[in-house]
């Protein structure tokens, strides 16, 4: 490979007049992470599409289909997952209205966003209650059918929630430090990819619901 | 379209690390793909050689084979057992490692970024991740051949039920299938950020004046492939979480009550073996298309260079293509005729089967239609990308055969299908990636391939495929069943001889490779050093250097101001105006 001498690219002018975080200028690479964030949400709905049809079919050849009584935790969980989002879309409001964010507004944020992962948190936390209900009922993953789309679905939904929660980590280690400036787009793909985890929770409740 | 912000532009690699193992380089990732799909498809060639050797002489004693597995291959002679795991593995190892990797995933991410003007992918760690998880795919599959149980049986498709109960269903289906699902699940992640990537590539990272009907045909195959790949490896990674899922933690998803497999009463109950197949075929026909749509633009692409004039119409190429992407969805029963589901439902996947054709037919037609009257350069790109046409026809056509459900009743698991995958996909598409490596392995390595040595490759292949996959079709037609070791005398006995023909025409193609395996390390250090645009070509990767510099266009962003297939263009200079030529001419 050839070699290309490097000139370093100049930085665009930054002119805090106090100190605090910069909200960054827009790039093609945010274009770019955004369109991401959707094809993202695109593949991960067509692997739940893939799993619900494979219930649906399960279902439909089955002599052993039971009946499975969701633990009522579920619907607290539900809530919790729900406030997390609103208290993103607080932390958002407040991302959005500033492009200097002093050290008030970043405490303001970084609030929101701890609030949120702790709202995820619990709701995982919920969730493995939920499963340890179901255990204690005789309900394992291998049990009847009904208990293996209920563990796949719940556990499918946590991995993927998980991601959001690397993603709020990461959101709130570029408010702390020595950092100077913060990708607007880094937050607002976070936040779509968090809402999605909330509507697929409540898609695949009403599924649990109705068909288990 | 704003200047690229410090926030995109990354560092040039220094260390020797970063340079050439865990590259954030499009390029390299795309040359590393192209590695693994060299030892991928040397590796399933070799099982091709085996099977082959072993149908028309079962008897025989392959030295070594023992070594690899004692009670595969007792004495060097394969079992049948062993035998169903090479072809098991030669599947596996050919349509996803081979075909999935060589035209998508190599040549894609070396050339899609540049021939739309940007500097790398839209995401780099996460292309870097695609292809080292690849890799690790292939490591695990790998290792089925080593452990003592061997590689599973169950054949690329893994029905369910006998890829889902485990050990009890005979040799490699206790870890060797495990190994296979793993494998594959990692493959599907790997594809998946992928197809990721080269989608906001695509959408985002255009240059200025790039519209999306000025991008190059092959730019838009693999965006069209990419948006299938995105959806149909997000159905196979659910089926084989569920089959790992049946295979170790005694879920019934794909095993039905009441089953006895050697002699041992199955613990599981109630799931469908069928749902595999719906999931799995679901997967696996979108697959076929990121198979050729890749390689159909790859081809067109070397065509209108080599021909040095437009296509009738590359609008009707792409809407083609997109159309074939359209359709792909609703046609996977076809695979599954006999399965025993709703024969209905079988007429209900023929009639969008039967009309897939038509726009494959008419980029054919486009194809010859554009050749007509044109001066051709022969090189060996041009004639590889003439043989895609004669190989993606004669294989299609039985495609027409096989849409019926009437005739596939009959025609279904003999060679007729062995015959008519293997041409479309294993002939075609492998031609498709032959045409790209000779007409960019100049651009990606400075140095040009042997153009004698590849015309010698080409009648070789061209000659030594019809001879092999050819017969294929009139024995399946005779009944010859597949994925069958060995003949009985009285039934196809008679058959032997052509079976003999085949093997060795079989073993001079593959020896004819050998000849491009050469041409490739022999230029790759001591070819003829590549000028910037060898072939005269239009697109944007023939304005950069061979081999392009790290961040692919220097510190200058293009402009692009025509569409790529400014051939033949009269009053310009030389006869065909580049995309980032400012020269005005009619019709840019």
């Amino acid at each position: 490979m050839s070699s290309t001498t490097y000139t370093p690219v100049a930085l665009p002018a930054v002119q805090p007049v106090r100190a605090g975080v910069n909200i960054a200028a827009r790039s093609a690479a945010d274009g770019a992470s955004r369109s991401g964030v959707w094809v993202a949400i695109f593949a991960i709905t067509m692997s739940f599409a893939a799993f619900t049809s494979a219930l649906f079919v399960r279902e439909g050849a089955a002599v052993d289909w039971t009946h499975l009584v969701l633990p009522p935790i579920l619907y607290a969980n539900t809530i919790v997952l729900l406030l997390g989002s609103a208290t993103l879309m607080a932390a958002g409001r407040a991302v959005n209205a500033h492009v200097l964010l002093d050290s008030r507004v970043v405490k303001t944020v970084m609030g929101w966003l701890i609030a949120t992962l702790a709202l995820g948190l619990l709701f995982i936390a919920g969730q493995y209650e939920a499963w340890r209900q179901l255990a204690a009922q005789g309900l394992f993953l291998s049990t009847n059918p009904n208990s293996s789309f209920f563990y796949v679905f719940t556990g499918m939904h946590i991995l993927h929630l998980l991601g959001g929660i690397a993603a709020l980590v990461y959101l709130v280690g570029q408010l702390v430090g020595s950092h100077t400036t913060f990708r607007r787009a880094a937050f607002h793909n976070t936040a779509i990819y968090w809402h999605f985890m909330g509507v697929l929770w409540l898609y695949l409740l009403f599924v649990l619901r109705t068909k288990l | 379209m704003q200047e690229a912000s410090p926030a995109q532009v990354h560092v040039p690699p220094t260390s020797f690390l970063r340079k050439h193992v865990f590259s954030l380089d499009h390029k390299v990732i795309g040359l590393q793909y192209y590695g693994l799909a060299l030892a991928a498809v040397t590796l399933g060639m070799v099982l091709s050689w085996l099977m082959r050797f072993h149908l028309v002489w079962p008897n025989a004693a392959i030295p070594g084979l023992n070594f690899i597995s004692k009670a595969g291959a007792p004495g060097g002679i394969i079992t049948p057992e062993y035998y169903l795991s090479l072809l098991t593995m030669h599947g596996t190892l050919m349509v996803f490692f081979v075909l999935t990797n060589a035209p998508f995933a190599a040549f894609g991410n070396y050339f899609l970024p540049i021939q739309i003007g940007a500097e790398d992918m839209a995401f780099p760690r996460f292309n870097m991740m695609s292809f080292w998880t690849t890799l690790a795919a292939f490591l695990v599959l790998i290792t089925a051949f080593f452990i003592p149980d061997g590689p599973p049986i169950s054949g690329w498709t893994a029905y369910a039920p006998l890829s889902a109960i485990g050990s009890d269903a005979g040799p490699g289906l206790g870890w060797g299938q495990t190994l296979w699902a793993v494998s594959i699940a990692l493959f599907c992640a790997g594809s998946l950020l992928g197809a990721l990537n080269f989608i906001s590539t695509t959408l985002d990272l255009r240059a200025k004046g790039m519209t999306f009907m000025r991008m190059p045909i092959c730019t838009w195959a693999w965006f069209i492939t990419s948006c299938i790949a995105l959806l149909a490896f997000a159905v196979l990674l659910p089926a084989c979480l569920l089959l790992i899922l049946d295979r170790t933690a005694g879920t019934s998803f794909f095993i039905p009550s009441g089953l006895v497999v050697s002699d041992r009463l199955q613990p599981h109950a109630g799931g469908s073996p069928l749902l595999w197949q719906h999931l799995f075929w679901f997967f696996g026909h979108p697959e076929v298309y990121i198979a050729i749509l890749p390689s159909m633009g790859i081809v067109s692409h070397v065509l209108m260079a080599s021909m040095r004039k437009p296509l009738l119409s590359a609008k009707v190429i792409i809407y083609s293509m997109l159309s074939i992407g359209f359709l792909s969805w609703m046609v996977w029963g076809h695979h599954m005729f006999v399965s025993g589901m709703n024969p209905f439902s079988s007429l209900v996947f023929s009639f969008p089967t039967l009309t897939i054709t038509i726009p494959a037919t008419i980029m054919t037609l486009i194809w010859l239609g554009s050749l007509y009257g044109a001066n051709i350069r022969m090189t060996a790109a041009a004639l590889f990308a003439l043989g895609f046409i004669s190989m993606f026809v004669s294989g299609g056509v039985s495609g027409f055969f096989l849409a019926q459900p009437s005739i596939d009743i009959y025609l279904h698991a003999t060679y007729f299908v062995v015959g008519h995958f293997h041409m479309v996909m294993g002939v075609a598409s492998i031609f498709g990636v032959f045409a790209g490596t000779y007409f960019w392995f100049g651009k990606m390595t400075g140095r040009m391939l042997n153009e004698t040595l590849g015309k010698v490759h080409f009648w070789i292949t061209f000659i030594g495929t019809y001879c092999i996959f050819m017969p294929f079709h009139y024995l399946g037609l005779v009944g010859n069943v597949r994925r069958y070791s060995t003949f009985v005398d009285d039934f196809m006995g008679p058959l032997m001889p052509l079976h003999k023909f085949i093997t060795i025409a079989a073993l001079i193609t593959g020896g004819g490779q050998l000849i491009f395996l050469f041409n490739l390390f022999h230029s790759r250090f001591w070819g003829k050093p590549a000028p910037q645009n060898p072939w005269d070509g239009t697109s944007l990767e023939w304005s950069v250097p061979s081999p392009p510099p790290w961040n692919n266009f220097g510190d200058v962003h293009p402009v692009v101001y025509h569409d790529s297939y400014q051939y033949g263009v009269k009053g310009s200079k030389g006869d065909y105006v580049m995309q980032d030529s400012p020269e005005q001419v009619v019709g840019g």
